[in-house]
């Protein structure tokens, strides 16, 4: 083990940081919103709404995520008509494609996150609400909600860790996050293991703060219902 | 009882004639390329390689009396396949490179390396300065740099598109980064598709391989422009990589391909699939 090559690896591969965070915190937050606004659409009782939200998590769970980069980055650019139109601005880019493909992604598999925490919630809970007069918003905000992101912290902890390593596939659509300069490094010095262990280091450090952030968000939700 | 001794004779039998299998598997070259390279090798639609080295390959086998296996991988995964003992030999289209001989020896050069540029025949680009004229970096390296210079203000905020981890890359890093965004793509139909939608505005690669896409119905509008350049990063040609180890194979190699040099073979199989001569001149 060369710790000189290492430490040089390192070095290198902290410019590509920046890119990787960035890309999995807005995937994240647009994806929760995303989220929020399908899981609603499925809660409904509505036919019109509840149908087209199936369909959408059905698709975007159902296709790998390279397939989806690959569909929204090449896919879309060889509509003549899109290239002409003013979404072409961003989409021309790749790292607008590379976040729409997280985002609608995590969206999907967050949305089943979030309809799960909900559902979760004890009937028993609601019905008492309504007995002492909560209004429905009240309801949602102060004894739904609380526990049902109680409940789906753990699931939603998993969708944060998923995105950050997610993230690695941007390289491929030539955006040089930490993956993509650890391959290029690899291309120049020819040492392959070096190099992995140094990116694959990196993405262990930012899934441990991930988890222990949740961890400890878990324990202050939990607090007094522990056994 | 009995079944089961039986079966331990069974066992026994078979891993006697995997070693017997085994004394023949070292007369087996296993030699790897891309497939996404055409015409040097491409997979053809019925899913089996071909293309110049592909034929190459069986017709320099055939001169070693050696069986051949050749299989397609990854451009980026070629060399520690090679170093990692999974395959014996790359013929890839791999430029013969110092960087690559620390890690890997080649034999003799089979094809010489041209490279050059392609854009959209509506750019601006189209009118590049050097109409495809040949530039040697080892001869004239200040004529390249007088003409990229030339070049320098139709280039200046436009994006090239390279492979990564290839001559061309090696290049435009090293004469072009100043003056144009570099970006790098794992495979040339990549960087392709992307000068068709306008993401990119040239790309720079092997000159055969982009005039070979230039009659690709789903890249109609490209053309080649400015210099066909060769030598310097690009190196002295394009060679078969193989482990440093294997001196016996690269001997036999070197032996096949002088043969097909000079009994005119390489010629003709060039211009069959490259549609010019790519010998090499030594």
């Amino acid at each position: 083990m060369d710790f000189a090559f290492l430490l040089e690896c390192f070095k290198r591969l902290l410019a590509g940081v920046p890119l990787t965070l960035g890309l999995s915190l807005f995937s994240c937050a647009i994806g929760l919103v995303l989220a929020s606004a399908i899981c609603a659409m499925r809660l409904s009782k509505k036919v019109w709404l509840d149908y087209p939200a199936r369909g959408f998590v059905s698709i975007f769970r159902g296709t790998p995520l390279l397939v989806q980069l690959f569909v929204i980055y090449y896919g879309l650019g060889q509509f003549s008509w899109l290239r002409g139109s003013f979404a072409w601005t961003y989409l021309r880019e790749a790292y607008w494609c590379v976040l729409a493909a997280l985002a609608l992604n995590t969206a999907a598999y967050t949305s089943e996150i979030l309809r799960g925490g909900i559902n979760s919630v004890q009937h028993g809970q609601i019905e008492s609400a309504l007995s002492v007069g909560l209004r429905k918003d009240q309801i949602w905000r102060c004894v739904i909600l609380p526990q049902a992101w109680r409940q789906m912290l753990p699931a939603y902890g998993n969708e944060i860790i998923l995105q950050i390593k997610s993230t690695s596939l941007a390289s491929i659509v030539t955006l040089m996050e930490v993956t993509g300069i650890a391959a290029k490094l690899v291309s120049q010095s020819y040492r392959p293991i070096e190099v992995f262990v140094c990116a694959g280091a990196l993405y262990l450090l930012f899934n441990f703060v991930v988890t222990r952030a949740v961890t400890l968000m878990e324990s202050r939700l939990t607090r007094g219902m522990r056994r | 009882m009995q079944l089961k001794s039986l079966m331990l004779s069974a066992v026994l039998f078979s891993s006697v004639c995997a070693s017997f299998a085994n004394a023949d598997d070292s007369q087996v070259i296993r030699i790897a390329t891309e497939g996404a390279y055409a015409p040097w090798n491409f997979v053809k639609p019925g899913g089996q390689l071909d293309g110049f080295e592909i034929e190459l390959a069986r017709d320099l086998c055939d001169r070693m009396k050696a069986k051949c296996e050749i299989s397609a991988h990854d451009w980026d995964g070629l060399i520690p396949s090679l170093n990692g003992g999974q395959i014996d030999a790359i013929m890839a289209g791999m430029s013969i490179t110092p960087k690559r001989q620390e890690v890997i020896g080649f034999s003799r050069t089979y094809a010489a390396p041209l490279n050059g540029f392609l854009v959209l025949a509506n750019s601006s680009l189209a009118k590049l300065p050097g109409d495809a004229k040949s530039i040697d970096l080892d001869k004239d390296e200040t004529g390249a740099e007088a003409l990229i210079n030339q070049m320098a203000p139709l280039l200046k905020g436009k994006v090239i598109g390279v492979q990564g981890s290839t001559t061309a890359s090696a290049f435009a890093e090293k004469y072009l980064s100043k003056v144009v965004e570099v970006r790098e793509y794992k495979t040339v139909d990549a960087h392709n598709m992307d000068l068709m939608s306008g993401r990119i505005d040239a790309v720079l690669a092997n000159a055969v391989v982009l005039k070979l896409a230039t009659q690709d119905p789903s890249l109609k509008g490209t053309n080649m422009a400015g210099p066909i350049f060769s030598g310097g990063v690009f190196g002295p040609g394009i060679g078969i990589g193989l482990r440093k180890s294997d001196t016996a194979l690269k001997a036999k190699f070197d032996e096949a391909i002088t043969a097909a040099v000079k009994d005119g073979t390489v010629k003709k199989l060039s211009e069959k699939w490259l549609k010019f001569d790519v010998t090499p001149l030594e």
